[in-house]
């Protein structure tokens, strides 16, 4: 039986009919049609789906849409500025390598994300950490924790 | 060439921002108006006869738009020796096989759809090993081959066989000689966005297929072939190939699937898309072969090698792809990894129930490492000599032909030995380390670098524009997939016409826009589109020229009487001493055509753009187009002999580790990682660590815990729990890369094909890392605690033996 959800996408509130088995990366992909969050696996295991929920990263995948009223979900493309500004993470990614076929990238900068909102200087063990849901086959990862090391140093000289 | 603006220069690849943003669209995301979902249903039996299909009951489900067997639709056959069908007749040979499917509204229905098709299946017995399907009373998995002549035995009938020398000759006068088995597993490519397509049909009946894939133009090449057997002959068929979610070999062949959406948009005449699960992805795509490998070398009192015999069995599956094909690149590092006179190598294929397999990332070229650099340890051991110092006595130097007559041009192998050597305190820890389980281990490899001819043509085109504003989209049959392609395609545009390069836009995977290509592959993808930009930039550059000469003075003085009328005070220059140009006298940097012998004077240039505009806008103006197709300078294979320069340059290096093996539970840590690599000449510094560092942590995947698991033909860890890729808290150690130039003439601005090798030599590296650490041999991959665990225990069960032996020895005496 199909529900009406409510709840805050990107900063906008909105309301979209649900199945009650359907789970939010369904929902954001084909319903919202918000396609930059990525199925890899449906299982919880890539983290290509991760988003973000009231600040916690989480896999859409396995996250039921009925679970999300109420609450904020923030979306890769919710991190994109006016104008195509990309956030300062999407922007370490580009300039340093920290993609390549680019299908694990969303998920990786929304888990990259909530690391740094929890711990804004994290070390290269606690970002290998804060990604570990993230599986990524081309890089080898040396460039994705580069990319989110040098936000995190950015961020600690304007400090 | 002057000196080198953009080349050899960090640039973020252009493809970036797209991607960071979720902007880039891959087949998931694509929609076409009124699109289907189709789904296949697959065997539930290696081998078995198939009795009957009923679809009855899933033909009635509202929603469902088309049920198809090969019973309703055209035989289509595929596959590189055509042994294989888009949907399969009368018996199944795997798993995978593709027996029915359907066309829905939405997934839901097709997947219900699926469930309600009942097969009914007499099952057959099944080999699921080279070894069961090489017995003389092995059930036949294939009874006839693609030619209708019956079949004896379960070969594949593609044999490669190589002699060089007199291998017999030498064993017997070798000083020493090893010889061992060697196994690798089947592995899954794991690329992580899946397989899918979307096929529709226009009202002529041409196809349009959107596709995953590493070969559009083979791929159109493979569908308009199946046009044919559909009774649409001399229909075309457009490929377009969206965002590449990694592919590392899966897209070398086309696959049932998209013969099946290709069926199925034709039977509803709607666009049909078919999107793997997981699921499917490890079960209905193809892995890695499997190979066992006999291997005995030999070296002469000097520790010179002098011989080399290589047998190797290949686990085909029930189908042949393109995969058959991999021995001709095992024969490079077989023939002519360090300077070996004789040199013996036999590949036999064979049929199984197993899935069926592919190339992954390196054609075959792991499997052929993973045997030799681990042997070359054990003779190096047996002969008394330093690995290290063994490889430097062996290594290939640059101007020299190999027996297989490959040409090597330029070579940096020994600087690679060197430079790992260096970065792994090679004299202070090589067998220094036992008492802590520590060792250091490494690993060579050999591979092509200048594209390689398996295919009759090996050429690849571009067509370059330029527009009104200056700016230049140059399209190329290559394909982006997460490599940099399009950051290299890029910078060399840029670097060879002149332009800067944000003025540059690559355009790639649609085979009705760009020109002919053979398939991003082989490490191919950078060297050769590069080569034709050049060409074709070279073309551009002379009509720019040719328009200067007509248009530029003009446009100077144009330019300068404005400014007076604009700047008071302003006094423009006597041109007179200029004279009239030629084409000769002009060069273009930066997006600005200047004159030659007058580089830096700001009044004597004109922006590309303006030159551009006065040439177009006027009676019979003109445009710039150029085009060029680049067929490297090497040659195929001769197919009696296996000899012929197959490549126009070829890459080494070498990569070592530094591992701590923990006895008791036999797991194996990496402590550090160097990799040297020959690379010719580095492009972009940033993307080209992007590939090796990846391939790294892929051959490490390999090394230590990668392996398709499967029980008489059936997948046993189809999801990322069971199969395991390396994460990122599993990379927690440095790893360091050195990119050696050595500049090839025949290279685009000296660059050799990297894509693939960074993961050739990973895995024996750490074998011999492992050995060097705790004395155990691990011969097969993956190198798991277990099989360490059993290994350090039978090792010491031997050295108790021996120990009891000369205890009851000295009894005695
Ligand atoms: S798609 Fe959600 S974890 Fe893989
Ligand atoms: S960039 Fe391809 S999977 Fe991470």
């Amino acid at each position: 039986m199909k529900k009406t959800i409510r709840f805050t996408l990107n900063g906008q509130a909105v309301a979209v009919k649900a199945e009650s088995h359907q789970m939010l990366l369904e929902v954001l992909r084909d319903t919202l049609h918000l396609t930059g969050t990525k199925y890899g696996c449906g299982e919880g295991e890539c983290g290509a789906c991760t988003v973000l929920v009231d600040g916690a990263s989480v896999d859409s995948c396995i996250y039921p849409v009925f679970e999300i009223e109420g609450r904020k979900v923030t979306t890769i493309e919710g991190l994109v500025g006016e104008r195509n500004q990309l956030h300062p993470l999407q922007k370490s990614f580009v300039e340093n390598g920290g993609i390549q076929c680019g299908f694990c990238t969303p998920g990786m900068i929304m888990s990259a994300k909530a690391l740094l909102d929890q711990n804004p200087h994290p070390g290269p063990e606690e970002i290998r950490q804060g990604i570990s849901g993230n599986l990524c086959r081309c890089t080898g990862y040396v460039q994705i924790v580069e990319s989110i090391a040098r936000v995190a140093e950015k961020e600690s000289a304007n400090e | 060439m002057s000196e080198l603006q953009f080349i050899g220069k960090n640039h973020s690849r252009p493809d970036g921002p797209d991607k960071a943003a979720g902007k880039a669209l891959y087949i998931h995301d694509l929609v076409r108006p009124g699109m289907l979902y189709g789904k296949i249903k697959f065997s539930e039996y290696a081998h078995a006869a198939i009795k009957h299909i009923d679809t009855s009951r899933a033909e009635k489900l509202p929603g469902v738009r088309a049920v198809i067997t090969a019973y309703n639709t055209p035989e289509i056959r595929i596959g590189f020796i055509k042994d294989n069908f888009a949907l399969k007749k009368d018996k199944v040979r795997q798993f995978r096989d593709e027996v029915a499917a359907v066309a829905a509204v939405d997934p839901e229905t097709a997947a219900e759809a699926v469930d309600l098709i009942e097969v009914e299946y007499e099952e057959l017995p099944g080999v699921f090993s080279p070894d069961e399907a090489l017995r003389a009373d092995a059930p036949l998995i294939h009874e006839f081959d693609s030619r209708g002549r019956p079949k004896k035995d379960n070969l594949v009938p593609v044999p490669w066989n190589f002699t060089a020398g007199d291998v017999e000759k030498a064993k017997q006068l070798s000083a020493v000689v090893v010889e061992d088995d060697f196994d690798t597993p089947l592995v899954q490519q794991s690329c992580m966005g899946t397989a899918g397509c979307i096929a529709e049909f226009d009202l002529m009946n041409n196809l349009l297929i959107h596709t995953k894939t590493q070969i559009p133009f083979l791929a159109q090449n493979d569908f308009n072939a199946a046009l044919t057997a559909m009774g649409l002959k001399g229909r075309s068929t457009r490929v377009i190939v969206p965002a590449i979610g990694g592919s590392f070999g899966s897209g070398l062949d086309t696959h049932a699937y998209e013969y099946i959406a290709i069926l199925l948009a034709y039977t509803t005449g709607k666009p049909v898309k078919i999107v793997f699960n997981r699921h499917e992805e490890f079960t209905a795509l193809s892995p890695r072969q499997a190979t066992r490998t006999h291997i005995i070398q030999g070296c002469d009192a000097n520790g010179r090698l002098t011989f080399r015999d290589v047998r190797m069995v290949l686990d085909n599956g029930a189908y042949t792809s393109w995969g058959a094909t991999t021995p001709s690149v095992m024969m490079l590092p077989i023939s002519s990894i360090y300077r070996v006179p004789n040199v013996f190598y036999q590949t036999t294929i064979v049929y199984t129930n197993n899935t069926y397999c592919q190339a992954m990332r390196g054609y075959g070229n792991p499997q052929a490492a993973w045997a030799i650099e681990s042997n070359m340890d054990q003779l190096a051991e047996k002969a008394g000599i330093d690995p290290y110092e063994f490889r430097m006595i062996n290594a290939n130097v640059p101007n020299e032909t190999t027996p297989m007559g490959l040409n090597i041009t330029t070579c940096g192998f020994s600087d690679c030995l060197q430079s790992v050597a260096r970065e792994l305190d090679w004299r202070e820890k090589r067998g220094k380390g036992r008492s802590r389980a520590r060792g250091v281990g490494m690993a060579s490899l050999f591979h092509v670098g200048g594209a390689a001819r398996v295919y009759r043509s090996d050429g690849t085109g571009v067509i370059m524009k330029l527009d009104d504003f200056g700016n230049v989209s140059i399209s190329s049959g290559g394909i982006e997939m997460g490599q940099g392609f399009t950051a290299a395609l890029t910078a060399a545009t840029a670097e060879a016409l002149g332009v800067s390069p944000d003025r540059v836009t690559v355009i790639t995977g649609d085979t009705a826009i760009c020109p002919w290509d053979v398939g991003t592959h082989a490490s191919r993808g950078a060297f050769t589109a590069c080569n034709a930009a050049i060409l074709a930039a070279d073309k551009a550059r002379q009509k720019i020229f040719e328009l200067a000469a007509e248009h530029f003075m003009a446009r100077v003085s144009a330019n300068l009487e404005r400014r007076m009328k604009k700047q008071q005070g302003f006094q423009a220059p006597n041109l007179d001493a200029v004279g009239n140009p030629t084409a000769s006298d002009f060069d273009l940097r930066q997006n600005f055509v200047f004159l030659k012998d007058r580089p830096d004077d700001p009044l004597l240039r004109v922006p590309l753009d303006e030159l551009l505009r006065e040439a177009h806008y006027r009676q019979q103006g003109t445009i710039i187009v150029t085009e060029a197709f680049y067929d490297p300078c090497h040659e195929m294979l001769d197919p009696k002999t296996c000899r012929g320069n197959i490549s126009a340059a070829y890459v080494f290096g070498v990569q070592g580790a530094e591992v701590e093996v923990d006895e008791e539970t036999g797991k194996v840590t990496v402590l550090k990682f160097a990799a040297a690599h020959d690379v010719g000449k580095v492009l972009n510094p940033q993307t080209l660590k992007g590939q090796i560092y990846g391939a790294i942590v892929q051959g490490l995947g390999y090394a230590l815990c990668e392996e398709y698991k499967a029980h008489r033909g059936k997948n046993l860890n189809p999801n990322f729990l069971d199969y395991k890729i390396l994460s990122a808290p599993d990379v927690d150690f440095p790893i360091h890369v050195e990119c050696i130039e050595t500049d090839d003439r025949q290279g685009p601005f000296g660059a050799k094909g990297v894509g693939e090798p960074g993961l050739v030599p990973t895995a024996p590296a750490i074998a011999n890392a492992v050995y060097d650490a705790v004395g155990v041999r691990i011969k097969s991959l993956p190198i798991t605690p277990e099989k360490v665990l059993a290994a350090l225990r039978e090792r010491k069960n031997k050295i108790a033996k021996e120990a009891e032996a000369a205890k009851g020895g000295s009894n005695v005496r």
